[in-house]
């Protein structure tokens, strides 16, 4: 997935100490980030982490507490209107409009940019029908479920060719075949050269989309990376789960230094080599109950966030 | 209080009062209900009814029929509570149940733009009624013309004067039944006593007074004039004082708004 090499070095998005306050509440703890044109950036982060925020103050709805905000070679400060022609937001909560049909809500919206009736129309067939919606044209909101209100929400995103689409949570709420569909249709604007940000709480879906990737907590970045290159460099190759671990294991992982978390019921071994580790401890200290898998970006995200629960 | 009186409102604010067009044409014939029949019901109750209680009404020393006296009153009651309803109740669901707002603000449109927008489609909303009123309350003579086509641009600026105020508690109120407080407390009172059901004379001289500063006393003394055809110097100060109204509480409701919705 290292695609980053085929980009431009043209910047999208130039985030500089950005910071944001509510009251005593630092929301967004002077991040710096650059997206490139093309590129597919993602935000991770528990929840409350500051990704909204960021996003938010990036389209201009939250104005920044502090540090400078550049987005397509315009600083947010100066010239906000005309940034916000050429970007597309689908923001966390699906804010359609109750009182239109599914078609309406894309033409008044196209009304938004200044986009003529005619035009409008025709992209919002042309919409409807790459998001798989096309049958529901005449049909208010709420009789959508809430996968196609999500799309819809991602078609409306979509109504002005923006140049940068920036997409808070856009696959939340949806089942795998929309999740999938919706994948496949990002990877279909990235080609078309469309530089995305987005956010999102499901790893398999950062690890198959984003080039790169931040993982933020408590309003900071903590790493920045592709996916592949966090994982490697954070966790390793592989993972062992042990469950139940019995306390001569626990003493040969601890004396033997190798990176891993005890969870009390479960032990979670950080294996850098093979599966040599593996076949030991199933060998020698655990028959069952011990599974040798994949690293994932969740494991990354676990180890770097921790485990307990948010807010 | 910075930036209280700079803002910039560019044209697109129409996209706004458009979107609302658009949902008000669905359901227009739902919508077009309540002032085509708002002023027979009144007519009927306060012509037929009340009137034969009330008799002749001593009106500028001219002697009306109780109907000629309240007909004009009915056309400025309906123009504030068109504007006052749909900046409170209806722009509040917008923003706060709908997340229209929020939606639009992802958008190259601007608050100010949307509340300038809501605002002037509040006072469309004032007269979309006014002139159905005007049709109906036509019917029966009870208005002269051309003056009265008059009231057609008033219920504009009655309705950007009530809607800005609407508006203005649109941006303070925490949850939407406290709207009930200004309602109670402000359009009522004005309803009732604005020189619309009996003469202002009839009221003690410092009740006239107070009488004399609300905005709706104002809006009923220049649809009152127009719906007799007469043609006076007060015209202009009534309309300069609903125009002040709404020059004062648009920057407010801008401000409110702004405060509320920016984080
Ligand atoms: N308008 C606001 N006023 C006060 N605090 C806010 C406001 N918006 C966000 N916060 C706070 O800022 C922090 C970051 O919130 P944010 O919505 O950015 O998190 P997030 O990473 O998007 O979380 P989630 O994954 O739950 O969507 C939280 O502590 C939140 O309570
Ligand atoms: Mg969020």
């Amino acid at each position: 997935m290292a695609k980053a090499n085929k980009y431009s070095n043209t910047v999208v998005i130039r985030a500089e100490n950005v910071r944001k306050t509510f009251g005593a509440l630092t929301a967004v703890d002077s991040i710096s980030f650059t997206v490139k044109k093309g590129e597919c950036f993602g935000i991770l982060g528990p929840n409350g982490a500051g990704k909204t925020t960021t996003i938010r103050m990036l389209y201009g709805f939250s104005p920044i507490t502090g540090g400078r905000l550049e987005i397509l070679n315009t600083d947010i400060s100066q010239g906000l209107v005309q940034i916000k022609f050429r970007i597309g937001v689908c923001q966390q909560e699906n804010n359609l409009d109750p009182d239109l049909t599914v078609q309406q809500n894309l033409e008044v919206y196209a009304r938004y940019f200044d986009i003529p009736l005619p035009k409008a129309r025709r992209k919002a067939e042309e919409l409807l029908g790459f998001l798989g919606l096309n049958h529901r044209k005449p049909n208010r909101v709420a009789e959508l479920s809430g996968g196609m209100m999500r799309r819809l929400v991602l078609a409306r995103a979509l109504i002005n060719d923006p140049e940068l689409l920036i997409l808070d949570e856009p696959t939340t709420g949806l089942d795998p075949q929309s999740r999938h569909q919706v994948w496949e249709r990002l990877n279909e604007l990235r080609s078309r050269g469309i530089t995305i940000l987005l956010t999102t709480h499901y790893m398999d879906e950062a690890a198959h989309l984003c080039d790169r990737l931040v993982i933020m907590d408590h309003g900071r970045i903590l790493v920045e990376g592709e996916p592949l290159k966090l994982i490697r460099d954070h966790v390793g190759h592989n993972v062992i789960e042990v469950n139940e671990p019995n306390p001569e294991l626990r003493d040969y992982i601890c004396s033997h230094n190798f990176g891993y978390e005890d969870l009390g019921h479960r032990l979670i071994v950080y294996s850098r080599a093979n599966d040599a580790l593996f076949h030991k401890l199933s060998e020698e200290y655990c028959r069952e109950g011990c599974v040798f898998r994949m690293a994932t970006l969740e494991d990354v995200f676990l180890r770097l966030t921790g485990r307990e629960l948010r807010e | 209080m910075r930036g209280l009186f700079s803002f910039h409102v560019s044209q697109r604010f129409l996209r706004v009062w458009q979107r609302n067009f658009t949902v008000y044409r669905k359901t227009w014939k739902i919508n077009f209900l309540p002032p085509l029949l708002e002023p027979l019901f009144y007519l009927l109750a306060f012509g037929a009814g009340l009137s034969a209680l009330v008799g002749k009404i001593q009106y500028h020393g001219a002697e009306l029929s109780y109907v000629v006296f309240i007909a004009p009153a009915l056309i400025a009651i309906t123009i504030m509570y068109s504007a006052f309803f749909e900046n409170t109740f209806s722009s509040f669901v917008r923003m706060y149940y709908q997340k229209t707002y929020d939606a639009m603000m992802a958008t190259p449109l601007t608050l100010e733009e949307i509340v300038t927008g809501e605002i002037v489609w509040g006072a469309t909303k004032s007269v979309f009624a006014t002139v159905i009123m005007l049709v109906i309350i036509s019917l029966f003579g009870l208005i002269y013309y051309p003056h009265g086509f008059l009231i057609i641009p008033l219920a504009f600026v009655g309705g950007l004067a009530f809607g800005s105020i609407g508006m203005f508690f649109t941006g303070i109120v925490p949850t939407i039944d406290i709207f009930n407080l200004p309602m109670f407390l402000f359009i009522t009172p004005m309803f009732l006593f604005s020189g619309t059901f009996f003469p202002l004379e009839n009221l003690p001289i410092w009740a006239q007074l107070i009488a004399s500063l609300l905005p709706l006393t104002h809006l009923v003394n220049i649809i009152r004039s127009l719906s007799f055809g007469s043609l006076d110097v007060s015209l202009v100060w009534s309309t300069g004082y609903l125009l002040i109204f709404f020059m004062i509480f648009f920057p407010l409701a801008q401000h409110a708004m702004k405060k509320r919705l920016i984080k």
